[in-house]
């Protein structure tokens, strides 16, 4: 036991005199949530957009002010022929044109019927979409204006309650991604390299001679990085509830037991990693390139599952990430307990063995 | 015949913050000879190598080496040196020939040149079943003979040694000093560290540092001779002790 | 010169020899971007859909078969209460669900107006704007049918004003997200390639020795540099190739632009990422460190290049820092490229942008390098 515990004690040695290594394993979580906090966002404004107006009248003014007005948009040019537009869509100029037709104000009042184009520039088209919805309804609310006069038929008016995010905060879909993403990734990317670094420099086999058992080694390399993770998810969701006012509608213990739970899900991935690579190189590009697009991408983290190709969707269920993100969301944000999350903790646990079994079978393998 | 100085080293020392790596040695090497850099591991004797072939800047002294100056003309005695590294630092995954070509081409040598060396070298260490091998299956003695002869490819005045002959049996290390007279009787000055104490029998003078400095310097006979000793591992004995 | 191509050719054995990088370098990044350009979508699609239903009315049910007939919603199920429901949102088993009140229909009939609520699961704040919109839009569209079907129209009620919005998409007429992610993506994969091969190759060499032996010959660092990093380049513009090739191939995306503007803007481009591998490689002495300080780098980059949420999005403080982002630029000018066709001088202050960090950026990787410490 006493040489467990040196054992322990070297491999937290070789951790925290590695300073910039160190730096950035704590320096990256914060990073990412400060800037998902405050940089990064679906939402629009202040797009620039620019005015077509054939009409030149009132009620196109009225409207274009309406629009002026809207923190969603910032009115960056005016142009006078539909010509104009090409360029400056390719330009990256601006990302809408609104265009009021001829005598709009005229058609309106007489005709009872207008017509604006809203063109955008849809090579993004979650932008377009949201641009052309957002005009769309500033149109309607000004139609809802004129026609107040008006009495109206039967309206069923829709109460839409926005439950657990009132605000539509971004921050809330996102902390737990972030806390998912870099508790899988450093973990599994940190085991796996400690491991084959020592494969590497050929100590791994000075190690498997010691009396320490194989799996007295494996812990004792893979202990640190519990502890390292424990405090990197302490740290986001400190920063997270502190600066962002990110609820924690659940049981904070149920948190921790499940990061805890998942912290070890990855670093068994790691493990599983360092049996299939044979150098710190390939350990690393695993890591990188295998596991972290597949992470972003696939787990529910920026973009929803529902919406996925179905073969994606099964895809995403070996992705230990994705249960994770289930769990999170659901203590962080709905305040449920455990027997809620009863299906996705099991699966977590499942992996865990999985990996785990895997990688002794190839260990033994090797071994022989 | 006066035979002229190569290497001129003059007060030169090397600090790390306030740690003395290297404490103001001197001593000068001639030209031909064999010269031991001896000392214990930790003794200063890398730190101090690595000043003479222009890798790493003195903190203060005076040292020419192929009469270039070491602060301000390393580039001109890197083409005047060969090196062998403590780590042999051969590239393992390309073969022997390509190691060979690549090193050749580094240097300057003509495709002519390089494919003439290739040849003689191969014939002279034996090497002809494995010049397509990648240098990673070679056995550890054939390596370091190796890695010596490509630092002569290009035919330097002066080949650096760093520990050349760790972790080998005394018979390949045997052979590998053959190989060192070889390349000094052709005129190629040798500068070796190591410090397996009965190597230092082999050069013709050695110097021993301890903890920074130079605490003897002669040939291996003298020095026995001063300390009243056999052989130069007791000479050692007696100067660490003192 | 010459000295240069014995370089580069050892470092072409080096890189096809190694085995199990190979698969690494070409088969992965293939991979990710056939399949998961497939995942990024902000579509939504497939809404859970539930509701209570208390009124039971004619009215209530027709409103129910407009969300059945609508493709967005896939309606799950008919609650008995509201805490059914909310406990089923808890579980993640609707994403909306309405709570039509009982005398719904006889509510409506009298007021002339009635509310019904429309609960939405928030936590994704966009999507649940989106489920907002395409619900209210089924419920006013309901509303113009119950006023002509239900109702008799006078002749005296005045004819509202409608202004009629035309949305035209340009570009990407069917709002495909594939298009726009297609080439972002392969812009991720040839970064990250190029500078975790680039900047660990180099502190290999340290960690090995064999750099101590390169710098006590007389090659000179320009050569050396050169030599290293050309392999690489070469690397880079291969699978920009191999990505193209796939892009259009597989998903169709258009390439309006010239061609040659994209790989001549890419080949500076690559510079400016071979210029921080080397920077990075200076300043730490094991493979290690190097991985983590480009991954750190990368993630910051690659969420503020516009990738996956827009820059115009982001508040100005961060919009500046973007102008030291490389990937920002390479991002939108593939797209601007690809996507509208825009040609070199539409594209030129982001291209003369990205030289400046080109040169910048080597010429610190190459001062800092030193053959003499």
């Amino acid at each position: 036991m006493k040489r467990f515990v040196g054992f322990v004690r070297k491999e937290f040695y070789h951790i925290f005199r590695d300073r910039r290594s160190l730096f950035i394993l704590f320096g990256m979580p914060i990073a990412q949530i400060l800037l998902f906090g405050f940089a990064i966002t679906n939402e629009i404004n202040n797009v620039d957009i620019a005015i077509l107006d054939q009409a030149n009248d009132v009620t196109s003014k009225e409207i274009i002010n309406k629009i002026a007005s809207s923190k969603h948009f910032s009115i960056v040019d005016i142009i006078q022929q539909e010509s104009s537009i090409e360029s400056i869509f390719k330009k990256g100029k601006v990302k809408a044109v609104l265009q009021f037709e001829n005598n709009f104000g005229r058609h309106l009042i007489k005709e009872k019927q207008a017509t604006v184009q809203i063109l955008t520039d849809a090579t993004d088209p979650n932008m377009a979409n949201t641009i052309s919805n957002y005009i769309t309804s500033i149109l309607k609310n000004y139609q809802h204006e004129l026609n107040n006069a008006v009495s109206i038929d039967y309206q069923i008016v829709p109460q839409s309650r926005m439950v657990y995010n009132a605000e539509l905060k971004s921050v809330y879909m996102f902390v737990p991604g972030v806390m998912t993403v870099i508790l899988m990734l450093v973990s599994a990317m940190m085991t796996s390299i400690s491991i084959t670094r020592e494969k590497e420099q050929g100590t791994m086999e000075i190690l498997l001679v010691s009396p320490l058992k194989p799996f007295q080694v494996i812990i004792g390399k893979v202990f640190p990085y519990i502890f390292l993770s424990v405090i990197n998810a302490v740290v986001i969701v400190l920063l997270s509830i502190f600066i962002f006012n990110v609820p924690v509608k659940g049981s904070l213990f149920l948190l921790g037991f499940e990061s805890i739970l998942f912290i070890i899900t990855s670093l068994a991935l790691g493990i599983l990693i360092s049996t299939i690579s044979a150098t710190q190189q390939t350990a690393m590009m695993i890591s990188l390139m295998g596991l972290m697009l597949p992470t972003i991408l696939l787990s529910g983290f920026i973009f929803p599952i529902s919406s996925m190709p179905l073969p994606l969707q099964v895809i995403s269920n070996i992705i230990p990430a994705k249960w994770f993100i289930i769990i999170v969301k659901g203590i962080m944000l709905k305040g449920v307990d455990i027997v809620f999350l009863l299906k996705e903790t099991l699966i977590l646990f499942a992996m865990t063995l999985l990996f785990m079994g895997i990688s002794v079978k190839k260990y033994k393998i090797r071994l022989e | 015949m006066k035979t002229q100085n190569v290497i001129e080293v003059e007060n030169l020392s090397k600090l790390f913050g306030d740690f003395t790596a290297v404490n103001q040695i001197s001593f000068h090497v001639k030209a031909g000879e064999i010269f031991g850099f001896l000392g214990a591991n930790g003794a200063g004797k890398t730190t101090a190598m690595k000043m003479l072939i222009g890798i790493s800047s003195p903190s203060s002294g005076k040292a020419t080496v192929a009469g270039f100056d070491v602060y301000k003309q390393t580039e001109s005695i890197k083409k005047n040196i060969g090196y062998m590294s403590q780590k042999f630092a051969l590239y393992d995954d390309l073969t022997v020939k390509e190691n060979i070509t690549f090193f050749g081409g580094i240097y300057g040598l003509s495709k002519k040149q390089i494919d003439q060396k290739r040849c003689e070298l191969v014939e002279e260490l034996g090497l002809q079943e494995v010049t397509n091998s990648l240098v990673t299956s070679l056995p550890l003695g054939w390596k370091q003979k190796l890695a010596f002869s490509v630092s002569l490819l290009h035919e330097p005045k002066i080949v650096f040694l760093d520990e050349p002959t760790g972790g080998v049996d005394p018979i390949t290390r045997r052979q590998f000093w053959e190989l060192i007279y070889k390349a000094a009787h052709n005129g190629t000055t040798i500068f070796v560290t190591t410090h397996y104490m009965d190597e230092a029998e082999y050069c013709d003078r050695v110097s021993i540092m301890v903890n920074g400095k130079i605490e003897a310097l002669d040939t291996p006979k003298k020095l026995k001779e001063q300390y009243k000793t056999d052989t130069m591992n007791d000479v050692f004995l007696k100067l660490a002790r003192g | 010169m010459k000295i240069i191509l014995y370089i580069i050719r050892k470092e072409f054995k080096q890189i096809f020899r190694n085995k199990g990088m190979l698969p690494i370098i070409f088969i992965l990044p293939v991979l990710q971007l056939v399949i998961l350009s497939n995942a990024a979508t902000y579509e939504i699609k497939n809404i859970t859909f539930g509701y209570v239903d208390a009124d039971n009315s004619s009215t209530s049910r027709g409103l129910i078969e407009r969300f059945e007939a609508s493709t967005y919603f896939n309606v799950s199920e008919k609650f008995s209460s509201e805490k059914e429901a909310s406990t089923a949102m808890q579980e993640g088993s609707v994403d909306v669900y309405v709570n039509i009140p009982t005398h719904f229909e006889r509510d409506l009939q009298k007021n002339k107006r009635n509310e019904i609520g429309v609960f939405i699961d928030a936590i994704d704040g966009s999507a649940a704007g989106v489920i907002n919109v395409y619900a209210t839009q089924i419920i006013q569209n309901y509303n113009k049918h119950i006023a002509t079907d239900l109702i008799q129209v006078s002749d005296s009620v005045q004819q509202p004003s409608s202004i009629d919005s035309i949305p035209l998409f340009w570009y990407n007429e069917t709002l495909n997200y594939k298009t726009f992610m297609v080439p972002g993506i392969l812009v991720l994969l040839v970064t990250m390639i190029t500078l975790f091969l680039s900047g660990m190759n180099i502190v290999r060499e340290k960690e090995i020795g064999t750099l101590e032996q390169i710098n006590v010959t007389p090659i000179k660092k320009h050569q050396f540099i050169i030599g290293k990093l050309f392999p690489f380049w070469v690397l880079g513009m291969g699978l920009l190739t191999i990505g193209l090739i796939l892009a259009k191939v597989i998903f169709n995306v258009p390439i309006l632009g010239n061609l040659l503007l994209l790989y001549g803007y890419t080949s500076v481009y690559i510079l400016v990422i071979l210029g921080m591998g080397l920077f990075i490689s200076n300043f730490t002495d094991t493979q290690q460190q190097a991985m983590f300080i480009a991954w750190f780098f990368i993630v910051i980059f690659i969420l503020m290049s516009g990738l996956f949420t827009p820059i115009e999005s982001m508040p100005k403080w961060a919009q500046l820092l973007t102008e030291f982002n490389p990937i920002k630029y390479f991002v939108e000018i593939i797209r601007m490229v690809m996507l509208k066709g825009s040609g070199f001088a539409d594209i030129f202050p982001l291209a003369i942008k990205t030289l400046a960090y080109a040169i910048v950026m080597n010429g610190l990787a190459v001062w800092s390098y030193k053959k003499t410490t």
